[in-house]
């Protein structure tokens, strides 16, 4: 008998190419998705030595970070926007790699469209320009963010030097309580563990909380490994998995589907493997929680108060919270709930596809939004546009008063003209509340979809159980 | 690409914890197509005011910050996005090396690809340094990154860690992917016995 693995191991194993001597290994790439932010200038590498794209039928893209959300048949305003995206599809197209341009019907954020058509899948290696890449972990891949000269690096090789990361076992057993979701337990857990607490790492979820949740729920707690320190985090596959894939247009149909099937029933981690590190979570004692600071780590339950610096016992830490505060314009000693909103953005890789709609519209069905109070709805993609429609979701959103919009990344990186104004309080559904994240002096507090939900509803930071039927 | 060379500096300091890219260079700046013309936007948020004059008392816009070629930052630094754009803007500012307890993963990888010395020192001899700063803020350290070390200003050689392959690169001026590109006979024959999972090429939409 073999040693027994995990499934992060696994997948390393079964994609290192070679391993050169004093150097680190050749790690294959199944799928590479790109889009217009970081890859323009790895194109541009690319020219300047004369290189093929290796591998177009393994790359694959979209538009979605400058993207605007305003109608599809209105011109792209910004000019340095638009010229990002024509150069995206004009690259896309001189290197032969498939991908949905900006007036796509089919296209949306990069991470919410590769699950969407079954282009990720169990057992692969997946990489993307962009840190958020963990998402596609949720199905059982090993998938992480790459800089801009790794873009280059597969794009010219499907490969990439690289060395073998720690394995971080993140157990969560136990029932979540109504009103309490997959966004509040990866937001507990970063709040635990800090920003940097998965430095090096790669986390598997496991234990009863997350065998129970969906497809998108598991991929809103990949999304967010990041926010945590590691670069990836993944989930073993299970029949949860293979019926979100079954029927989607990539995925292996007759005989294939069967042989795949099989061989992501060998991925699991086995018996008495050992991980690196691990941590537990216990989900039927979480609230929903909320971020008062300026990194996803500084979380907390929403009915608990703002933490006082003072507390941090190192100096930079100390002084680093104040910042944060100050530049929150928050107190230390109360409760966040009951702060006054202006903006609630619900959208991004995060938390914008179906399931995510479906509990925002829960709470704001029959509701009106608080008057002042700016609601942006924004779908992960125009697949999830269409089928929000057909269920009459957007109906739901626009009575209460919120803004439907085309798909993108939108206010989550506010690049595409989506921001706050400086000052500006929002409740959000994405992942990062840096110091001008959403806008320049814009202030963030990350939650899930029914904490901002009700915080529209309210006007200010709303614990979603006050409002739940 | 250039060889790394050791060389001596002064420190800009900015003793924050988790400075996320975000801040080092703000989303709003990466809708360039270029790799260019980033060092002016390298903090921007905290380097000018709302108008876009230099805030005179951020660290970069007075000496000895605005001449340094070492960043003294606070734990994890680098966190967040991707964005290569933040070594980038860092070394187009004049950065040849940030000192920190600990930094991000993809921050640290993009860093030793575009000659950003990420050097990793313990919490005690970074509070040292921190304190050696503030009495003397024009003092100086030195950087050797073929032995691998940093010397404080008081003399103090202080060794550090740095992956093996990334060194050889940096002194020797090897670039990556041609690196790669000479692996071509193995990636063929990997692909040979892993075919694709998916082939990306065959479905095509009507749109
Ligand atoms: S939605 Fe936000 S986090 Fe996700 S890919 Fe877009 S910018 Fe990145």
């Amino acid at each position: 008998m073999s040693q027994p693995r995990t499934i992060i191991q696994k997948l390393w194993d079964s994609h290192v190419v070679c391993q050169p001597p004093g150097a680190p290994a050749l790690l294959y790439i199944d799928l590479h998705l790109v889009h217009e932010v970081t890859s323009p200038q790895a194109f541009d590498g690319l020219r300047r030595r004369g290189l093929k794209v290796r591998r177009p039928d393994r790359t694959f893209g979209t538009c979605d970070h400058s993207t605007p959300t305003t109608p599809r048949d209105l011109p792209i305003v910004d000019p340095v926007a638009r010229a990002q995206v024509e150069q995206f599809e004009k690259n896309c197209r001189e290197f032969g790699i498939p991908f949905f341009g900006f007036r796509s019907p089919r296209q949306g954020i990069v991470h919410v469209i590769g699950p969407e058509y079954g282009l990720t899948q169990p057992g692969m290696t997946i990489v993307c320009g962009d840190s958020h890449t963990a998402t596609h972990g949720a199905f059982g891949a090993l998938a992480f963010g790459i800089g801009t000269s790794q873009v280059e690096h597969v794009l010219a090789t499907q490969c990439l030097l690289q060395s073998p990361s720690k394995s971080f076992n993140v157990r969560v057993d136990g029932h979540l309580r109504p009103g309490v979701t997959a966004k509040d337990i990866i937001l507990a857990l970063i709040a635990k563990i800090g920003v940097g607490g998965g430095t090096g790492c790669v986390f598997e979820y496991t234990g009863s909380a997350i065998r129970a949740l969906s497809m998108e729920e598991r991929m809103t707690v990949c999304n967010m490994s990041i926010e945590g320190g590691a670069r990836a985090g993944l989930i073993a596959p299970d029949d949860t998995t293979f019926e979100f894939l079954h029927g989607r247009p990539f995925a292996p149909k007759g005989a294939a589907w069967d042989r795949a099937v099989a061989y992501w029933k060998t991925l699991p981690t086995d018996e008495g493997a050992v991980y690196d590190r691990e941590v537990t979570l216990d989900a039927s004692q979480l609230e929903p929680m909320i971020t008062y600071g300026t990194n996803p780590g500084m979380g907390i339950p929403i009915s608990a108060p703002v933490p006082d610096p003072g507390e941090a016992a190192d100096p930079v830490e100390r002084e680093t919270r104040r910042k944060a505060l100050a530049y929150m314009g928050l107190e230390p000693g109360k409760p966040l709930a009951g702060h006054p909103v202006d903006v609630v953005f619900i959208g991004s890789c995060t938390n914008s596809r179906m399931t995510d709609l479906r509990a925002a519209a829960s709470v704001l069905k029959g509701r009106k939004v608080n008057p002042r109070v700016r609601v942006l709805v924004v779908p992960g993609s125009q697949q999830i546009k269409r089928q929000a429609e057909a269920e009459g979701l957007d109906r739901i959103f626009r009575e209460a008063g919120a803004e439907w919009r085309e798909a993108g990344c939108s206010m989550c990186i506010a690049m595409n003209g989506d921001q706050l104004a400086p000052g500006e309080y929002a409740v959000s559904t994405s992942n990062r509340n840096f110091e001008g994240r959403q806008g320049k002096g814009g202030r963030t507090f990350l939650a899930s979809p029914l904490t901002a939900a009700a915080s529209a509803v309210t006007g200010v930071v709303t614990d979603p159980r006050t409002l739940l039927g | 690409m250039e060889k790394f060379t050791a060389f001596e500096s002064w420190v800009a300091v900015l003793p924050v914890d988790n400075i996320d890219t975000d801040q080092i260079i703000p989303a709003r700046f990466l809708k360039t197509v270029s790799k260019e013309g980033l060092g002016d936007q390298l903090f921007y948020d905290w380097r000018y005011d709302a108008d876009g004059n230099p805030r005179p008392d951020f660290v970069l816009n007075r000496p000895p910050g605005n001449r340094a070629q070492v960043l003294l930052a606070g734990d994890n630094f680098g966190c967040g996005s991707s964005r290569e754009h933040a070594p980038w803007a860092l070394t187009q500012f004049g950065f040849r090396a940030v000192i920190s307890t600990s930094f991000a993963d993809i921050f640290k990888g993009n860093a030793l690809k575009n000659a950003l010395l990420p050097i990793v020192v313990p919490p005690e001899i970074h509070a040292r340094l921190l304190k050696m700063l503030e009495t003397d803020p024009l003092a100086t350290v030195r950087v050797d990154l073929a032995s691998q070390t940093l010397t404080l200003p008081d003399g103090t050689p202080v060794e550090f860690p740095v992956d093996s392959f990334a060194k050889t690169c940096l002194l020797e001026g090897i670039d990556e992917l041609g690196f790669l590109l000479k692996h071509e006979a193995e990636i063929a024959a990997f692909e040979q016995t892993h075919p694709a999972p998916v082939d990306t090429l065959s479905v095509k939409f009507e749109d």
